[in-house]
């Protein structure tokens, strides 16, 4: 029984993740194949072409979305990284406080946040409207509805999740490792070259898969701030599904952006050296 | 000749909680070039903030720092040519052996040919060769110890800064590491600083010591003179143990209850320390011309090559006395006895003369 109990004690969680998630993807496969109308219903066809009609359609969409879920991931790491760095060195006794308001913004539903990036953003809205009336911005001045604001939008949402991976991995990084090699005649920069970034990468590596995903995925952000000029992946499946009711395109769309990711995760772990990443991680 | 390292009046002062800390309140130290010196104190006596500065890790408050006759004070880690193995040994986790000892001389743009060898040189002295491509996690206490050692003596420093590198081993290895650390210091024959809280660590290896307490440097000598001729009471507890008897001495004695301590040509005030090793202890009362005191045994220890007994004098004052077992020894007192300690005059030291 003592050996059975962790077994038990997982059980929920596995049936969870079997209930919640393998069961709806494996009728999500399903309907991918099918073919018919909303009307008449859909039938087990096992029609390829779903695919290929889905890819030929919305290449575009999903490119974008790649490229704004890259743009943004990037972003946040290049804001991200001096943070998760600034708290972990610079924090000192009030680390938890930062930490703390750095998950703030969590509190509010992220549909709320991004509506309020809206209002910031507006033509004529607080910002922009009062920067206009001073003459400082020309008229026709816009961000709402650009590749800006839905990268922006994308950036500031999965920020956090950007940074606390990288924080935890530098918090664990002895100041005497770093006092080490200053000894050993490294510069500041040497130092944090050679032995800071090296040693951070596990946690570079989770916070840009963290982000990286739900960002390239994610509708919102594009349906609220991008106009009609921005739409992403997120959103065709999502008017596929809800609006059109096709639900095999939808399927069809939903597999493929998850097989292109995983397949991006795959490379990216390969060229960052999973090896190196997965032991520096299990110092 | 100038001295490897010299610490002219170091005061190193910081706040800390709205509060004003004095870690070290000014030490003075002049350390001789190939010579084995240790800082030897209690927790926060001030050893490591002392080390830290010479490092180049602390800026002091005030006072000056040389290497080498040249004032480095102001000088950066990186830029001084001196190397330190630190407590926690502090490898890089991500790097192999190779790559660790090899960093400094990268740092530095040594040709790849001159690394190569340098760093098959220093696994040799080390004895870490064929482990070159181990990650520090997969070796053992006492073998990162010696990476760490590898580490800062392939760069063939003006001085080598321990902070108790011996500290997280058990104590074969420790003792080990000991013998291991003298020997490679006279191969290489570079000045090294050692820090310590191990009275018995600093006496085994040092050339000379300085016994900090307090910020302060209690006594700088070599081991057997700080052993023998503790200059203040501190050094005499910190160092072994040692029985301090306190009272008026006249015409060279002592007096204490029935006995006497004898401290020939001293009169007034008197701290007395002897050593528990040098007190013979008897049931009968000892001849003139030994220093002699009467107790009662509270307490036998027995520690293997040696008993240990504590004995309560007549003013309340406990004594440690120290008796080897040799071949013939029985116990030679039980708890409760009355007993005489006697020791020879030149055993009793009377502190600060």
């Amino acid at each position: 029984m003592r050996r059975l109990t962790p077994y038990l004690l997982a059980l929920p969680g596995w049936m969870w993740l079997a209930i919640f998630l393998v069961v709806p993807m494996a009728a999500m496969a399903s309907v991918s194949l099918q073919t018919g109308n909303a009307i008449d219903g859909y039938a087990m066809t096992f029609s390829v072409s779903n695919y290929t009609d889905a890819l030929g359609r919305y290449s575009t969409q999903l490119v974008r979305s790649l490229l704004y879920g890259g743009m943004a991931t990037v972003a946040m790491l290049a804001i991200g990284y001096p943070v998760a760095y600034w708290i972990a060195f610079k924090g000192g006794r009030r680390k938890s406080v930062y930490l703390f308001l750095l998950l703030l913004p969590f509190f509010v539903s992220f549909v709320l946040r991004t509506i309020s990036w809206n209002f910031l953003l507006a033509d004529n809205g607080i910002l922009f409207g009062t920067l206009k009336g001073w003459g400082l911005l020309p008229a026709d001045f816009h961000v709402l509805a650009t590749t800006f604001a839905v990268v922006g939008g994308l950036t500031y949402n999965w920020l956090p999740f950007m940074i606390l991976p990288i924080y935890v991995a530098l918090e664990r990084v002895d100041p005497r490792v770093v006092e080490a090699a200053q000894d050993l005649y490294a510069t500041r920069a040497a130092a944090f070259r050679r032995v800071v970034l090296p040693l951070s990468l596990p946690g570079v590596f989770a916070g840009v898969l963290m982000t990286f995903v739900p960002a390239t995925a994610d509708p919102v952000n594009a349906a609220i701030l991008g106009g009609t000029a921005n739409t992403m992946i997120g959103n065709i499946i999502q008017t596929e599904y809800l609006t059109n009711l096709d639900y095999p395109t939808a399927s069809a769309l939903s597999f493929t952006l998850m097989a292109v990711l995983l397949v991006g995760i795959f490379v990216y772990a390969r060229v960052l050296g999973t090896e190196n990443v997965l032991e520096a991680a299990a110092r | 000749m100038t001295s490897a390292i010299e610490l002219e009046d170091v005061v190193k002062e910081y706040h800390a909680h709205g509060e004003l800390v004095r870690a070290v309140k000014g030490v003075s130290l002049d350390i001789e070039e190939g010579e084995f010196f240790s800082l030897l104190g209690p927790s926060g006596c001030g050893k490591t903030t002392t080390m830290r500065m010479i490092a180049g890790f602390e800026a002091p408050s005030k006072g000056l720092v040389k290497l080498h006759g040249q004032d480095v004070t102001n000088v950066p880690p990186n830029k001084r040519d001196v190397n330190m193995v630190f407590q926690s040994y502090a490898l890089f986790p991500h790097m192999s052996v190779w790559d660790n000892v090899a960093f400094g001389l990268k740092q530095r743009k040594t040709p790849q040919e001159e690394i190569r060898r340098r760093v098959g040189e220093i696994l040799e002295i080390v004895d870490l060769v064929g482990r070159e491509k181990r990650r520090p996690r997969e070796m053992s206490g006492g073998q990162q110890q010696r990476v760490a050692l590898a580490r800062a003596l392939v760069n063939r420093p003006r001085a080598l800064l321990l902070d108790e590198p011996l500290g997280a081993l058990d104590l074969k290895l420790r003792q080990a590491m000991q013998i291991e650390l003298k020997r490679i210091q006279r191969e290489v024959g570079i000045t090294f600083v050692y820090v310590t809280h191990d009275q018995s660590e600093a006496l085994t290896m040092s050339d000379r010591i300085a016994v900090m307490n307090d910020g302060l440097v209690e006594q700088l000598g070599g081991p057997r003179e700080i052993y023998e001729r503790p200059a203040t009471p501190f050094v005499a507890g910190f160092i072994g143990t040692s029985n301090l008897l306190t009272g008026t001495a006249s015409a060279g004695e002592l007096k204490i209850g029935d006995g006497r301590v004898l401290v020939p040509g001293r009169d007034g005030e008197v701290t007395v320390t002897v050593r528990p090793e040098k007190i013979t202890i008897g049931t009968d009362a000892p001849e003139s011309g030994l220093s002699a005191l009467a107790g009662t045994v509270s307490e036998v220890v027995y520690l293997g090559t040696y008993n240990s007994y504590a004995v309560r004098l007549a003013d309340g004052a406990e004594m440690t006395v120290f008796q080897q077992n040799a071949h013939d020894a029985t116990a030679t007192a039980e708890r409760g006895d009355s007993v005489w300690l006697s020791w020879q005059a030149q055993h009793s030291y009377v502190i600060g003369s």
